[in-house]
């Protein structure tokens, strides 16, 4: 039992919505009745929104045929992922009303509620029904006698129908709730003065001799005596709830997020309020009814005190307020507005030509002269989405209406092998509310794929992205694909790992028959766009371009000729020299792999490094600093607040999963390879990284370093190493897609990028505790979060794939050691790209001199040696090394052993 | 053995080692180079429209094809065949313009063909009693998704046309003989509740109640349904039917179905089934992943402890079976996880009151 003076209040309490009620809801009554469901749905969705477990649907309403709304309603809520992915509580006094909302779920639904009411032959009818539609009950404390009032009848009449259900029937106990009656008190009346003692009574004796089964009630009928003062409502429900929950009550009817805590409420008041609930009498004699009803009109004007906004701009003229809404992004009035546009035209095709194009050339605007930014234009474009979403049907219903002229198709890919999209789908959305008509496959994309939809949807322009270095390969096979199928489109090249020079040596070159583009960042893109598909313009861009990419390539030619590297055994000679003797390295406290699943993401979000956040708006600087940046202030503090919610969401919701794995190995140097073993006897060989070595030219003191020169060399000390790969991203997809779903594709780019941070603070929480405690070779270390965001710790924890080891492949060996699949359901696509999206690995290094660095350009020697050691043939190696190659393997090695000497 | 026996059996060989179940059906049929003729016989030869394609009625055109399917999954190795009536309602055969009778006759004679054939089986190997698992695929209409992009509240089907169609099947199944009934590649939830509620009141009929497995298809990485119930929260909206057996088929190739059975043997306190496509279909849509490919992923899985019965779906054949028997030969089937009793309930996702 809970502890009577500090109740968990929302430990395990479930909010079960009430708002979908039409006896609860006036407004929903009316929306329900005038069959404006789509406003209907809403309610339904701000209540799961606001954190209702559960929604309550209820339609008996003597006017409403209620079996059609149920049907109807439940049809619609199946259609809408947001809300549907909560249970259904089903609600009516009507059998007939209840079979058809059985029949309109595909979960698993609570029927609220079956009884006693007549006799025990329909309720085990009821009760048998339910059990094969495969729904929980909500029994009501009601018999052939009537409703129960007292506790002991409560009790008596639930313990009845549990055996019932139970023994009869083989109901289980677990899916049986019982209402033993929440009943209004501080009626006036005598004998209702102990109702809400005898329902917290009743609870607590159902939880303690009826197991696994639950109480529920309908909390708002407790107050009902103070209808009209909510205040003072809101404080009965709270301080009812206080009790009941303390006394076993497990989930209620209640408006989610609308309570008060009980600490907050105002002494005076709930002790008034507690006297009543509890039925006690006053110390100074009087009756607790009539004292709350004296001092309830003071508390009354609280209600209703709303924030207040500038309002100002609604008294704009109706393009002007168009054109406020899409700058500001503010889509609280849009339907109305946009409404009003389309009374005052012909077609409602004008309003998307006229106003709400011309917000958006005045967002555009802005853009182009760094008043705006990123985040805010693709708030200005979910504004436009649902202006059109709202104008939609009125086109369709006009026969006559042309298409809607967009002013191009771009089609849209992350390439094969690469699962990475924020960037994307951020150009995305700019290009839409530029009035381009964007066709994005998404992310993993093959390059038939590409080109067949390419072909089928005769697109203007295609664009693809990546962001590991393994997709830039598939971008040039893309492009060579291009020109074997007789594209002539421009190809449009953007993201993380691509470059001008990558684009102008690589990609350009594979597609001869139209022009290749490298896009720097988002907001390029509709400059790039535009000027591609105007008829005037382009010819010249198409000519400038090839140009420049002609000059670049030419200065990588020369520049690559000059560039003399450091031959491998001279490197090696020169390598990075840690004195080992005297140094005992530190035994991690396991040895092998440790999981950690489903791992706090509360405790992440202190160590967030919210820079790169900003950084993937193409908002530059580093948090917190930003937020009051004189340029990009504004729109940062903009983006951070609307975060905020959505992280919020993500925790109370638990709608991401953080889950990774950590191991240890006794490890040792061979040559550039590191070697872990088995055990301690260092016998057996239990993998082997590949390491490699910075092969720049010698300069004075500058060692040439590999990672392996980091671990002791075997017979050198007893040395470790260890790994890790973890993620956030488990849920993302789904969050993102539930976003995109009601056309909300900004909080749907937040949400993917709030799992990247996610999962990068997952690592770093991880590493702290690697060197505190899982390793501990820095037991007391004590560092602030901005402390650990500048990495000014001991060790490092370097990635394959990143300067310090360019060969993403090591991966799989990492994720082999770490068992990542079935320990952390991470996965690595053919193009070693992780999945989920939001992912990070990487090996941990304890020596105090270790430190990150670049391998930079290496020559084939080190090619050569890399791919015997990983048994790979020296195309093979070229392949996965193709970044970092300083040679270019296609010509005769004479030439290239020329250039390199 | 009476029909009580044989479940009987199949319970206690449950617990001992991993059973199997047939492969796929449709390219196996495919194979045979019928014509429109093979597919009519003489009863339907009037009949307007293309029968080619209605796999179901060669039960009643062409039984020896059907025949020689179960006897070929027998003597590879299955202990469970399915019946040939994958789309034995009369919601799935309207299309070829069979009546409720002929539909009948295509469960009563497909459950009747896989009986003898199991039979046989059992008597010569009774070391080995062979299985007939009814089979009850999904339709093509569904309960809980619109078929018009305008209106996402309307339905082609009501509840209760689905529930009879079920239950015609499921009484003609029970007549003919199955041993279980197999509700699969279940792509909407609220269908299968339909068949569930259909199989169960069969017993207001006086017939007596058969094991129930229920398996459901995750239809892409995402690991949904196509109705996006995720596993727990698919397993959670069935388990009212007791199932004996719950788990996973189709879409899928086993390489990619490995985390979703993962999941399901996590969630399941009942036996876990998997059956996958033979890999994902090639650009000819056809499956080319090998019987000693399929049986490495799936006998994998057996030893990492996550399967009760295997089998294989779409593209695979007996000597995918074959191959598969042998993976897990010897291997010991998962064991149940004790599911501590809690409130579950479930919309896309499950909720658990703890």
């Amino acid at each position: 039992m809970v502890p009577s003076d500090r109740p968990a209040a929302n430990a395990q309490f479930v909010n079960i919505g009430e708002r979908t009620n039409v006896t609860g809801s006036a407004k929903f009554r009316k929306l329900v009745a005038e069959g404006r469901y789509d406003e209907a749905l809403s309610v339904a969705r701000q209540q799961v929104e606001a954190g209702a477990q559960i929604i309550d649907v209820n339609m008996d309403e003597g006017l409403l045929d209620s079996v059609h709304a149920m049907r109807t309603f439940l049809n619609l809520i199946a259609a809408e992922p947001d809300i549907a992915r909560v249970p259904v509580m089903i609600d009516s006094s009507k059998w007939e009303v209840i079979e058809a909302g059985l029949q309109c779920v595909q979960g698993k639904a609570i029927v609220n509620s079956i009884s006693l009411k007549a006799g025990e032959a329909e309720f085990l009818t009821q009760a048998r029904r339910c059990l094969r539609y495969g729904a929980a009950v909500v029994v009501m404390a009601f018999d052939e006698q009537g409703q129960a009032e007292s506790a002991n009848r409560k009790v008596e009449i639930c313990a009845r129908a549990y055996r019932l259900l139970t023994e009869q029937i083989g109901f289980p106990p677990q899916d049986i709730i019982f209402d033993p009656n929440i009943f209004a008190v501080a009626t006036g009346i005598e004998e209702h003065a102990n109702y809400a003692v005898d329902f917290i009574e009743a609870t607590r004796r159902i939880k303690q001799t009826l197991p696994y089964a639950r109480v529920s009630g309908g909390v708002s009928n407790v107050s009902f005596a103070f209808r009209g003062n909510e205040p003072v409502r809101r404080a009965i429900h709270s301080v009812f709830l206080y009790h009941a929950i303390a006394a076993g009550m497990d989930m209620g009817i209640v408006n989610a997020g609308d309570l008060p805590v009980y600490d907050d409420i105002e002494p005076e008041l709930r002790e008034a309020v507690e006297d009543v609930i509890l039925n006690r009498r006053r110390a100074d004699g009087a009756d607790p009814t009539e004292h709350l009803v004296e001092i309830a009109p003071r508390y009354k004007g609280e209600a209703g005190q709303a924030a207040k906004t500038d309002l100002a701009w609604r008294s704009l003229p109706v393009h002007e307020r168009l054109a406020h809404a899409l700058v500001h992004g503010v889509t609280d009035y849009i339907e109305a507005d946009t409404e009003e546009a389309r009374q005052a035209v012909s077609k409602p095709l004008e309003v998307i030509e006229g106003p709400l194009m011309a917000g958006m050339d005045r967002v555009g605007d802005l853009f182009g002269a760094g008043k705006m930014f990123l985040p805010q234009v693709v708030k200005s474009a979910r504004v436009m989405k649902q202006a059109v979403a709202y104008l939609l049907p009125f086109m369709e219903a006009e026969a006559a209406s042309q298409e809607r002229q967009s002013a191009g198709k771009v089609l849209m890919a992350t390439v094969k092998g690469d699962v990475h999209d924020i960037g994307k789908n951020i150009v995305g959305v700019v290009l839409q509310c530029n009035n381009y008509e964007v066709i994005d496959l998404g992310v993993m994309v093959p390059a038939d794929r590409i080109l067949e939809e390419a072909e089928r949807r005769k697109v203007d322009m295609i664009g693809l992205s990546g962001l590991i270095t393994p997709s830039l390969d598939e971008m040039v096979f893309v492009a060579s694909e291009m020109e074997r199928r007789g594209f002539s489109v421009p190809l449009l090249i953007g993201g993380a790992t691509t470059s001008r020079t990558h684009t102008a040596v690589k990609i350009e070159p594979a597609y001869r028959r139209g022009p290749t583009v490298y896009v720097l960042d988002a907001s390029r893109a509709v400059g790039v766009v535009s000027g591609l598909l105007n008829a005037e313009q382009r010819d010249r861009i198409i000519e400038a371009t090839r140009a420049e990419y002609r000059r670049i390539r030419e200065q990588f030619a020369r520049g690559r000729e000059v560039k003399a590297r450091t031959p491998l055994a001279a490197a090696r000679a020169n390598r990075f020299r840690i004195d080992w003797t005297g140094y005992a390295p530190q035994r991690p406290t396991f040895l092998g792999v440790r999981s950690f699943s489903d791992y706090d993401l509360a405790d992440l979000v202190p160590v967030i490094d919210w820079s790169p956040f900003f950084q993937s708006w193409d908002l530059v600087g580093r948090y917190p600093d930003i937020l009051q940046d004189d340029v990009v202030g504004e729109a940062a503090r903009g983006l951070w607040a609307d975060a905020q919610p959505i992280l919020q969401r993500i925790l109370r919701e638990r709608r991401l999963k953080a889950s990774g794995v950590v191991g240890f190995w006794p490890a040792n140097a061979e040559g550039d390879d590191i070697v872990l073993y088995t055990d301690e006897t260092r016998r057996t060989e239990r993998a082997r990284l590949h390491t490699l070595r910075q092969q720049i030219g010698k300069s004075e003191g500058r060692p040439n370093t590999a990672l392996a020169d980091f671990v002791a060399p075997v017979g050198a000390a007893p040395d470790y190493l260890g790994a890790f790969a973890v993620t956030a991203g488990h849920g993302e997809t789904a969050l993102a897609a539930e976003y995109r779903a009601r056309g909300d594709d900004y909080s749907a780019i937040i949400a993917t990028a709030l799992a990247d941070r996610l999962a990068e603070a997952f690592a770093e929480r991880l590493h702290q505790r690697v060197r505190t405690e899982l390793w501990a070779y820095a037991p007391d270390e004590d560092l602030s979060p901005e402390e650990l965001i500048s990495e000014t710790y001991v060790g490092i924890r370097p990635a394959p794939g990143y300067p310090a080891q360019p060969d993403h492949t090591e991966k799989r060996t990492l994720f082999d050691l770490l068992d990542a699949e079935a320990r952390a359901g991470m996965g690595l696509t053919e193009s070693f790209a992780m999945t989920p999206a939001a992912s990070v690995s990487g090996l941990y290094f304890a020596h105090p001199e270790s430190h990150y660095f670049g391998v930079g350009k290496i020559d084939r020697d080190q090619v050569e040696d890399y791919a015997r050691r990983k048994g790979w043939d020296l195309a093979t190696a070229e392949r996965w090394l193709s970044p970092i190659l300083n040679y270019d393997p296609v010509a005769p090695p004479a030439v290239a052993a020329a250039a390199a000497a | 053995m009476t029909r009580a026996e044989r479940i009987d059996r199949l319970h206690r060989i449950a617990r001992e080692r991993i059973l199997v179940l047939d492969g796929s059906w449709g390219v196996m049929i495919q194979k045979q180079g019928l014509d429109e003729a093979d597919y009519r016989g003489a009863r339907f030869a009037d009949l307007p429209g293309q029968m080619r394609g209605d796999n179901d009625i060669l039960n009643l055109t062409r039984p020896d094809i059907v025949t020689g399917l179960h006897e070929a999954y027998f003597a590879a190795g299955a202990d469970i065949s399915e019946t040939n009536t994958f789309s034995g309602t009369v919601i799935a055969q309207a299309d070829y313009g069979l009546t409720a009778q002929d539909v009948r006759d295509i469960n009563l004679e497909g459950a009747r063909l896989g009986r003898e054939a199991a039979d046989r089986w059992t008597a010569a190997e009774p070391h080995k009693p062979r299985f007939v698992a009814g089979a009850i695929g999904p339709l093509n209409v569904m309960l809980s998704m619109s078929a018009d992009v305008n209106d996402p509240g309307a339905r082609k089907v009501t509840f209760d046309q689905v529930y009879a169609a079920y239950r015609d099947q499921a009484r003609a199944l029970h007549q003919g003989g199955v041993d279980l009934f197999l509700i699969e590649t279940v792509t909407d939830t609220l269908n299968c509740k339909a068949a569930i509620k259909a199989i169960l009141d069969l017993d207001e009929e006086g017939l007596e109640p058969l094991p129930i497995w229920v398996s459901g298809t995750i239809t892409d990485r995402s690991g949904r349904t196509l109705s996006g119930q995720t596993v727990e929260a698919f397993f959670t909206s069935v388990s009212h039917a007791r199932p004996f057996a719950a788990g996973l088929n189709c879409a899928l190739g086993a390489e990619l179905m490995r985390p979703h059975i993962v999941e399901m043997s996590r969630v399941a306190d009942v036996l876990v089934a998997a059956y996958p496509n033979a890999g994902l279909p090639n650009a000819f849509g056809e499956y080319d992943e090998r019987p000693e490919e399929t049986a490495a992923f799936v006998g994998e899985w057996a030893r990492a402890g996550l399967v009760n019965i295997v089998g294989g779906c779409c593209g695979t054949t007996p000597e995918h079976i074959r191959a598969i028997s042998a993976a897990v030969e010897g291997l010991p089937p998962r064991a149940l996880p004790e599911r501590r009793p809690a409130l579950r309930l479930a919309g896309l996702e499950p909720f658990e009151l703890a």
